[in-house]
């Protein structure tokens, strides 16, 4: 299984191959065909599950190829404990989400195609090690994901597209302008990431601190920090079910991802300088502002976004504390936040599918006339209050105590927030699942095999992370503590010096 | 390395298999709450409630089996430990999941599935008419587990487990009849307000935790713990000593869990469950376990001095307090409610001045006389078909003789009358109170006066005079069934008879209960042991003369007022023009306070905060598209595309209800945008090369 990770990313690929030579009213064929090219990643990574060696702190599973030799471009794919969590939730948010978009009837033959792109480029931007290859990926997810919500989305579909579109665009940008500095900026001239970070001490304070900074805001867009979200709930209302759920379950972590693969190693000085700004305090802001923004909405699936903003800020601070806790919080924090909030969306989408609306205001009861449904969105709901004993306590317990050896006053301010989320999620579960039975929904049907299905796996990954958090963390600290260590013990050497 | 050495330090234990007293309401839980519907749809309600009240009674076989091998080791080795899977080992932190039992667990346990079985069976009885009986044996079996979790918990953080945990089950179950909003508000309200507590306590937790790492021996193990914190002497943290910092956020937690001044104000509310909940969670268990955490981490609380004299001055205060509220209320719930809140400030009091041992026996004798007075309570509440106030009761004594006589034995302990359980541990409590602060003493005494008027009070007026039950349910009167008169009948002979387990010295005995609990409360047993020398037995007999004459000055005017009604209620609710009897009856507006200062604080900052976000940071991004947009029709030359891409945003903004909108839905759109996205990326990379 040498080259594991290609086919992982680019299985889907084939798929969308596949799916395009079909005729397009062969709707039953097309999902199918669509969930067939999901399961290969899948079963590929439960095999890559159990095959990856956490002990150890370097790439795992490298394949390198020269791609285009002129500008010394090449094709380099590889894993580590950081990157290992971000395929494995891939790979299983996917076929989920495959599922969730059973009932999608317009266009279904180019919906399932812009899919199966997309896990391509989710899967490559996670695998990539060449940063042309990564920035390439980076853009192959941004084009289906464009689609997928201009034109599957809600009525303001169009306005969330663009400005999804352009939000990212702009953080592209600053991205491209990073790496081309990067590239010009010793010899010979490479994208190598993993030269680049040997390369690291040689960067000066200065370009290091406007490199870190475009690529910072290019990566806070995407996870996304305060002041640049306010995409992110538009985006969420009009995106279908499904959509939201990659959204919110994957493609918010390649902020924090690139953080943690880009500006840590190879800029390890400018993140010692910002580190405390940028991550730890804007990260505590999105922890209170999302907690309370949330409150104050109306629509579940708004409701959800601004949770997920809130719940990216503990990422942020974990990240920025460097200390063990802190930033194995933050990246068990990424996985968690994967599987609860992908819960959240699925579980709105059940009633939406249903009812044709998300009004927190407009239901009632829903316990009495769906069990099933009850019980699995009491799972996730107590999962995202962060309830001990299930997935995201682990995470976020890792974060704060991480964060108290860092800075106290910050931690009171984030830990303040475990009463927030407790109340803007019970305030929820209390309007639209409890109190006297809404009549127009009084004969609601519970859930249906697929929805179980899709909702199923994702409880019990809860459930057994909360008890058994080792199961991501042993592939994981070795990982993070040896970049924890690159980043404490930086310091910029003189270019004379190394001559 | 230093973690290993800690535990070297640490007792060594006795391996023994407790998690069996755990998993055995945990697989209860999970049978009936996943697969509960089912069951009861095809065997009937008695399958579940059997299946719940079987797992119970398995666990305190359990619990006694692990008892009873603990009382036969020696003393200072009585403890049976179980380590089930290691849990998170992260740089410093190294926690398991681990169980331990020791003289404290065990007495906690025993009340906790001891009681929980007789609640379980009495709950057959009380919800016979539910059609979610499985999801009520459910959740209570899940209680269970969760409660005994926090006690058997080896570790803070598994502690912590079960701390939230029972939250979870007590929310589930305040609002167990979910179809009503005041029921389901109450659950929130005290999910809301334990969480305050919790959030106070896991900030104590870290400082510990790191402070102790300082020091080399970074643990939250409690029996390392004890050995660690004498390093914690000297350190300081914004201007306070750490062990006084840490105990005191660990207290704030207690004060959400165990209904203390500021935050008892869910508890009241929390009686909105159906009534057995009341009579386990919110009096007898859950509510206790403030007290527990603190006599566990006693080593730790005797460090701070003034963390001490804080609990005790919040402990005697609510026991004031609330007994002044539970003097005028009408709904005998609330009376209780208030009751327990009181009774559960004497144990605050208790733990306050170094008397661990006296506020475990009380919680005990508490446990005992408070579950049946609730279970009381209920049994007239099922007979009356829902009926909760007072006003609408009396003279039920003919119809309910075992309900009657066992509510009366229970008030009679409640209310300290000298033989009853309630006596000796309450007695316990104000003398050593008194040892150390007269004046909390009096507070102690004066609410004790209290409760033997508000307990009467509720007797005379369920029990005594005539009956002023009206309609349908007056005809149906009658005694509860067996599976309910039988937890009371036991619950009563424990209220009459669990003060002899703690007789004091003064009275001839030997206080085997003391002597139970002090290889935890070494720190205590000492002290005491030292100063048994100038014991003053004749001091003694005069508090506990005092107190038995303020219980039966309590008892005589409630007698004076309800039965023989030659004084009138009326009387001393006019008292200073009513406004003292105004206050009590609403609570001090305590609620209305809290509402309208910080929940609606809390909401209006959100509501203007997410309006901000709306209009103000989303409208400075919409903002930039449009500048963006003027100055490309100056010259636009900078990139066409993206620009143009711009325009086109901005327009949907602008324009969406617009002519330019509808233009923008037709489909075509999207290939002209295709066809543009590429071409920018084509720009951008042509320019890259």
């Amino acid at each position: 299984m040498e080259n594991v990770l290609s086919y992982m990313t680019f299985v889907p690929l084939a798929g969308m191959l596949a799916v395009m030579v079909m005729p397009r009213d062969k709707h039953e064929v097309i999902r199918w065909t669509a969930l067939a090219f999901t399961l290969v990643p899948l079963l590929l990574g439960i095999w890559l599950y159990g095959d990856f060696d956490g002990s150890i702190t370097g790439m795992q599973y490298v394949e390198r190829h020269t791609w285009i030799e002129t500008y010394n471009i090449q094709y380099i794919m590889g894993i580590d404990g950081l990157s290992v969590t971000m395929v494995l939730l891939t790979a299983l948010l996917c076929p989920i989400c495959i599922l969730a978009s059973w009932n999608i009837e317009k266009g279904v033959k180019g919906y399932f195609m812009l899919f199966l792109l997309l896990e391509t480029g989710m899967m490559g931007v996670f695998c990539a090690l060449d940063f042309f290859l990564f920035y390439i990926f980076w853009e192959v997810m941004l084009l289906p994901m464009y689609f997928l919500i201009g034109i599957w989305g809600g009525p303001r579909r169009e306005y969330a597209a663009i400005k999804f579109f352009l939000y990212t665009l702009v953080g592209s940008v600053l991205m491209l302008i990073a790496m081309l500095a990067l590239y010009f900026h010793g010899e010979p001239r490479t994208f190598d990431m993993l030269v680049l970070m040997e390369r690291a001490p040689t960067y000066a304070r200065s370009f290091q601190a406007w490199a870190w900074l475009a690529l910072f805001v290019g990566f806070a867009i995407k996870i996304p920090a305060f002041p640049f979200h306010t995409w992110l709930p538009d985006a969420h209302v009009e995106a279908p079910t499904a959509i939201s759920v990659i959204l919110a379950g994957v493609l918010l972590k390649m902020g924090t991802y690139g953080i943690l693969r880009i500006c840590y190693p190879i800029f390890p000085v400018a993140t010692q300088q910002f580190a405390f700004w940028c991550l730890a305090v804007l990260g505590t802001w999105n922890i209170v502002y999302g907690a309370l923004c949330a409150m104050a909405q109306q629509d579940m699936k708004k409701l959800v976004a601004y949770s997920s903003i809130s719940h990216m800020g503990y990422v942020m601070l974990g990240m920025a504390t460097l200390t063990s806790q802190g930033i194995n919080g933050a990246v068990l924090q990424m996985f968690n936040h994967g599987t609860v909030t992908a819960m959240l969306f699925l579980i709105v989408g059940v009633v939406y599918d249903r009812a044709h609306h998300r009004d927190i205001n407009g239901f009632g009861g829903l316990a009495s006339v769906m069990p099933v449904y009850t019980g699995l969105m009491t799972v996730a709901f107590f999962a995202a209050l962060g309830l001990p004993g299930l997935s995201a306590f682990i995470s976020e317990v890792l974060v704060l105590l991480g964060a108290w050896q860092y800075n106290q006053a910050l931690t009171i301010v984030a830990a303040s927030a475990v009463v927030l989320t407790a109340g803007y999620m019970l305030w929820m579960l209390q309007r639209v699942w409890l109190g006297p039975v809404n009549e127009k929904y009084a004969n609601m049907p519970d859930l249906s095999a697929r929805e179980l299905v899709t909702l199923l796996p994702l409880a019990v990954i809860v459930l057994v992370l909360g008890i058994h958090p080792h199961a991501v963390l042993d592939l994981i600290d070795p990982t993070l503590l040896a970049l924890n260590r690159t980043v404490a013990d930086a310091v910029v050497v003189s270019a004379q010096l190394l001559h | 390395m230093l973690e290993t050495a800690a535990t070297h330090e640490a007792a060594a234990g006795v391996s023994y298999a407790l998690r069996w007293i755990v998993a055995l309401p945990l697989a209860g839980a999970a049978i009936n709450l996943i697969a509960g519907k089912r069951l009861q749809d095809a065997a009937g309600r008695t399958a579940v409630a059997v299946l719940g009240s079987a797992m119970s009674i398995a666990s305190f076989v359990c619990v006694v089996a692990a008892f009873l091998r603990l009382r036969s080791l020696p003393v200072d080795e009585r403890l049976l430990l179980d380590t089930v899977s290691s849990w998170i080992h992260i740089g410093d932190l190294d926690v398991s999941i681990a169980l331990a039992f020791d003289p404290l667990s065990a007495v906690m346990c025993l009340i906790i599935t001891g009681i929980g079985s007789l609640i379980h069976i009495y709950s057959y009885g009380y919800m016979d008419e539910d059609p979610a009986n499985w999801r009520f044996f459910g959740m209570l079996n899940l209680f269970l587990f969760c409660m005994l979790t926090l006690i058997l918990g080896d570790n803070m953080l598994v502690m912590f487990v079960g701390w939230e945990g029972v939250g979870l089950c007590s929310w589930g179950l305040i609002g167990f009849w979910h179809s009503d909003h005041t029921n389901t508000a109450a659950a929130n309200k005290a999910f809301l307000v334990n969480r305050i507590g919790d959030f106070a306590f896991l900030c104590g937790m870290f400082l510990l935790f790191w402070s102790l790492a300082d020091s080399g021996k970074a643990t939250l193990v409690f029996r390392e713990l004890a050995h660690a914190v004498p390093a914690l002497e000297g350190m300081t943290l914004w201007g306070m000593g750490v062990a006084t910092l840490v105990t005191l956020l660990l207290f704030v937690g207690a004060t959400g869990k165990s209904a203390q001044i500021p935050l008892y104000v869910w508890l009241p509310d929390a009686m909105a469950g159906p009534t057995p909940v009341s009579a386990l969670i919110h009096a007898a268990t859950m509510v206790t376990a403030g007290v527990y955490m603190i006599v566990r981490l006693n080593f730790l609380f005797s460090m701070a001095p003034f963390t001490m004299q804080v609990i005790t001055a919040v402990g005697a205060a609510t026991a004031f307090f609330a007994a002044t509220i539970g003097l005028s209320q009408h709904d005998i719930k609330k009376v209780l409610a208030y009751s327990t809140v009181s009774q559960l400030g004497y144990m605050f009091m208790a733990v306050g001045v170094g008397a661990y041992a006296a506020g475990i026996f009380h919680l005990l004798t508490h446990a005992f006389f408070k579950a049946c007075l609730f279970l009381g309570a209920g049994s007239v509440i099922h007979a009356l078909h829902h009926e909760q106030d007072m006003r609408r009761m009396g003279g039920l004594r003919s119809y309910m003789p075992v309900t009657f006589g066992t509510f009366l034995i229970s008030a009679l302990a409640i209310a300290g009358v000298p033989g009853f359980a309630g006596f000796f541990s309450k007695d316990e409590i104000l003398w050593r109170a008194f040892l150390a602060n007269p004046v909390i003493w009096a507070v102690g005494l004066a609410a004790a006066g209290m409760t033997a008027f508000y307990m009467f009070r509720a007797v005379f007026l369920t029990f005594a005079g005539e009956c002023r039950v009206e309609g349908h349910a007056r005809e149906h009167l009658h005694e509860s069934s067996w599976t309910m008169t039988l937890p009371l009948v036991v619950l009563a002979a424990g209220a009459a008879g669990a003060g002899y387990l703690g007789v004091p010295a003064a009275l001839g005995g030997a206080n085997h209960f003391e002597q139970w609990l002090a290889p935890v409360v070494e720190l205590e047993h000492a002290a005491l042991s030292h100063a048994a020398g100038g014991h003053d037995t004749t001091l003694e007999y005069v508090l506990m003369a005092l107190s038995v004459a303020t219980a039966g000055l309590g008892i005589l005017l409630a007698y004076l007022i309800y039965i023989r009604k030659s004084l009138s209620a009326a009387t001393f609710a006019a008292i200073g023009g009513g406004v003292p009897y105004r206050l009590s009856f609403n609570k001090y507006f305590v609620d209305e306070f809290y509402y309208g200062f910080f929940l609606n604080g809390v909401l209006s900052l959100s509501r203007a905060l997410a309006w901000i976000d709306l209009h103000v940071v989303d409208g400075i991004v919409n903002g930039a598209a449009r500048v963006v947009r003027i100055s490309s029709d100056f010259g636009g030359a900078i990139d066409h595309y993206v620009v143009d891409g711009l325009v086109n945003g901005t327009a949907t903004v602008v324009d969406r209800c617009g002519a330019a909108a509808r233009k923008l839905q037709t489909g075509g759109i999207n290939a002209y945008l295709y066809v543009l996205v590429l071409a920018v990326i084509l720009v951008l990379f042509s320019r890259a090369w």
